[in-house]
């Protein structure tokens, strides 16, 4: 008897380290079998998205009644990444996740917790464009590739691209005239700081000259993890490899971080995570540069649908939507980013199936055209890029101040027009943690020279070893490391009950069989 | 012996006065609220205050509303282990060195560290009712506040009278938005899902607001691009 309960302790203690089995593909998918899917959704805290969200699902329902979604609305990525973490732990992972590449890296230290796509995107049945589906899907090729490639890790496929979207700057053009400049085609780093700097005059009041505001800082980055990438990859500085070496501590990083230093002591420069919402300065024309993902371009601008401050606050300029700062302006680079959707595997491979029929459908061209419309987004397909409905959506830029808001449909002409000149950064567990690393540096710096310290070489040598340390850059695998054991807490009850009793029922053992040889020895000496 | 016993008595009143007094007095070093007010953003400060309400603690960084006799502190992010965090009971004393910062309107301390001290203090929520519309209300930022006799309005064009995040593009268990009117003007109120989540009495309460509903309400004097207080309590009338 226990023998038999420690057999079976050992077994449930090994679950855990084998993980699911792999998925198979079933002969067919039973229509008599119903299933409920749980889809954790991230949105930018705008209701026509949930609202998108709603409806596919409501759609996708009437074409398989025998499947139930259940949505569950995010706004901020980061909360999915650490409730998944948390819930690979306990086994209850969603079905279908909206995330980060980066992130499903390092779900995949989790042993067949992701499903790898390879096999069900190519299925000529269940597949993208396949026979026995319920609903027009795109074929393999009409996804753009670029976006596709992006979610390919370690030679398989863990996601299919949702939307995509890039970073713009978004420009008060009429303070940049009157600073007496001309915006050029394509925005350089230099041009940037230099009327960022213009801007910094004072007039006889002390109020900035142009603005006449007592607050103006001219050039505010929201993502300073993407500032610092986009910089690296445009002056030819590392970053990191495909395999997960950490390149990032280098001299062309010194270098940007005594710019920015330059630029954040005059104060003409500041950052989201410092100072607020780049799109609250600009619209109240306290900013003119400001860069922001276009998935936030309905923020921008003095007639900007949406907006955080008060009516009376807003200040009328003419808002010019840019590809972000450049180094060579005939080269542009500028980095992709969006959401995409993975499918977690479970033991019941019809259900997974069903995860997958949802995740696919997010790919059709009725959800892919509604959703990119909310925002700055671009759909991922080719189909829906070329629709005549998104064709005539991009066409009519500037027609209402809603739906065909003119900064919103030109900041997704930007990326359409620059799709050949995205970039990724490579995919690993860990280049999560390197991403932080690399904002946290800019942001470091920014704060140091308003606080008055010195940032010279010691500083940035000091700063490499902190940044180096705190995120474990040093460690292979930094974010299945240290950081995630203490976001996982102590460990759970059940595991404290099953060690104790697997040490006593050991103890036990030994006990036995140490009696059993004192009786034996104490039988042969008698 | 009735001398002696005068004696004892007013003894008694000075040590408890003195006690009282060396409460609020402020160790070396340490800034006065007024100083602190009058300090240059981004300037070091250190502060001596008492904890009012815990907002968050993740990844060894808690967020803690605090204040004394003479006003409030909020520290966004401070260094501490989860162990140190729960000992930040209300009205705990702590010393705080960060620095000042300013993020959307609201003044905070940023970067911090702490240790606890010795005294409690836990503030009586001050009425800004008649201050919503005033400048003078910044002065109260981040105070525990009250706010009374007012009536709830629709939280949007549907009717509704609160909203899951600020758009309704939440749900249940993320921030509550709502609006209430006095002197017919209408503000928000935000239940801030960190400080009060949705097993709160508080959190519960709005849900079941309707509009028209005559409310008291208890929170702190948070600020988002204008006054956003984080509401802690809901009282229909």
């Amino acid at each position: 008897m226990l023998l038999a309960a420690l057999m079976l302790l050992l077994a449930g203690g090994c679950h855990g380290s084998r993980g699911l089995e792999p998925f198979v593909m079933p002969e067919e998918f039973d229509l008599s079998l119903r299933h409920e899917i749980v889809f954790w959704a991230k949105n930018d805290t705008n209701k026509n998205q949930t609202r998108i969200y709603e409806q596919a699902i409501a759609d996708f329902e009437k074409l398989y009644p025998n499947i139930d979604v259940n949505l569950r609305p995010y706004t901020d990525y980061g909360r999915i990444y650490n409730d998944v973490i948390t819930n690979i732990a306990t086994g209850t992972t969603p079905n279908v996740c909206i995330t980060y590449p980066d992130h499903i890296a390092t779900y995949l230290t989790g042993v067949n917790v992701v499903l790898p796509l390879d096999g069900l995107l190519e299925d000529e049945r269940y597949g993208l464009g396949g026979s026995m589906l319920k609903y027009d899907s795109p074929s393999f090729a009409e996804v753009m590739p670029q976006f596709m490639a992006e979610c390919r890790i370690d030679g398989h496929y863990y996601a299919v691209p949702f939307m995509r979207s890039t970073e713009a700057c978004y420009v008060n053009k009429t303070y940049v005239e009157k600073l007496g400049y001309t915006l050029p085609e394509v925005l350089t780093w230099d041009f940037v700081w230099e009327v960022a700097e213009a801007a910094m005059a004072k007039d006889g009041s002390g109020n900035y000259a142009v603005n006449g505001q007592d607050i103006m800082i001219p050039f505010i980055y929201k993502s300073t993890d993407n500032m610092m990438i986009q910089m690296l990859r445009q002056y030819g500085g590392g970053y990191a490899t495909a395999e997960g070496e950490v390149l990032i501590f280098n001299d062309t990083t010194r270098e940007l971080l005594y710019t920015v230093a330059e630029h954040a002591e005059s104060r003409a420069f500041s950052t989201f995570k410092i100072s607020s919402y780049p799109a609250n300065f600009l619209n109240a024309g306290q900013c003119i540069f400001a860069v922001d993902s276009t998935a936030g371009a309905t923020w921008m601008g003095t007639d900007a649908p949406l907006s955080d401050i008060s009516a009376d606050k807003l200040v009328r300029f003419e808002t010019a939507v840019m590809t972000v700062p450049q180094v060579d302006p005939a080269a542009p680079q500028m980095i992709s980013q969006g959401p995409s959707v993975c499918v977690f595997n479970k033991s019941d491979q019809q259900e997974v199936l069903a995860s997958w029929l949802f995740a696919q459908y997010l790919l059709t061209d009725g959800v892919q055209t509604a959703y990119s419309e909310t925002e700055g987004y671009v759909p991922v397909t080719a189909t829906a890029q070329n629709s005549a409905e998104y064709r005539d959506y991009l066409a009519r830029g500037g027609e209402d101040l809603s739906e065909h808001y003119e900064v919103k449909i030109k900041a997704a002409r930007l990326l359409l027009d620059n799709i050949g000149n995205t970039f990724v950064t490579p995919v690993y567990n860990g280049s999560a943690s390197l991403r932080d690393a690399a904002g946290q540096m800019i942001e470091e710096v920014t704060k140091s020279v308003r606080r008055q310290e010195t940032v010279d070489d010691e500083y940035i040598e000091q700063l490499y070893g902190r940044v180096n340390a705190l995120y474990r850059l040093d460690q292979k695998n930094a974010a299945g490391g240290g950081a995630e054991r203490e976001r996982l807490g102590p460990l759970p009850q059940t595991a404290k009950l099953l060690l104790a009793g697997l040490a006593a029922i050991w103890a036990f053992i030994a006990l036995y069989a140490g009696i059993t040889q004192v009786k034996k020895w104490k039988n042969r000496h008698i | 012996m009735k001398k002696i016993i005068v004696v004892l008595l007013a003894l008694s009143f000075a040590l408890a006065f003195a006690g009282c007094s060396s409460s609020d007095t402020k160790s070396e070093g340490v800034m006065t609220h007024a100083e602190y007010t009058a300090a240059a953003l981004d300037s070091k400060v250190v502060v001596e205050t008492y904890v009012q309400a815990k907002q968050s603690w993740w990844d060894n960084k808690a967020t803690v509303y605090t204040q004394d006799k003479d006003g409030a502190y909020f520290l966004y992010n401070m260094a501490c282990s989860e162990e140190d965090y729960a000992k930040l009971t209300t009205g705990t004393k702590i010393k705080v060195t960060g620095y000042k910062a300013e993020w959307a309107g609201e003044v905070e301390i940023i970067d911090a560290t702490f240790e606890i001290e010795k005294g409690s203090f836990v503030a009586k929520a001050l009425d800004v009712t008649a201050m919503l519309d005033k400048a003078e209300l910044i002065d109260h930022q981040n105070e525990f506040v009250s706010f009374k006799d007012m009536t709830v309005e629709a939280a949007d064009d549907s009717g509704a009278a609160f909203l899951y995040s600020w758009d309704g593009s939440g749900q249940d268990g993320d921030d509550l938005y709502f609006k209430a009117s006095v002197g017919g003007k209408t503000y928000t109120f935000t239940v801030e899902s960190y400080l009060c989540d949705k097993t709160t009495n508080v959190y519960a309460a709005v849900k079941a607001l309707n509009v028209g509903d005559k409310i008291d309400m208890e929170g702190f004097l948070y600020w988002y691009e204008g006054v956003n207080p984080h509401i802690t309590s809901v009282k229909v009338k």
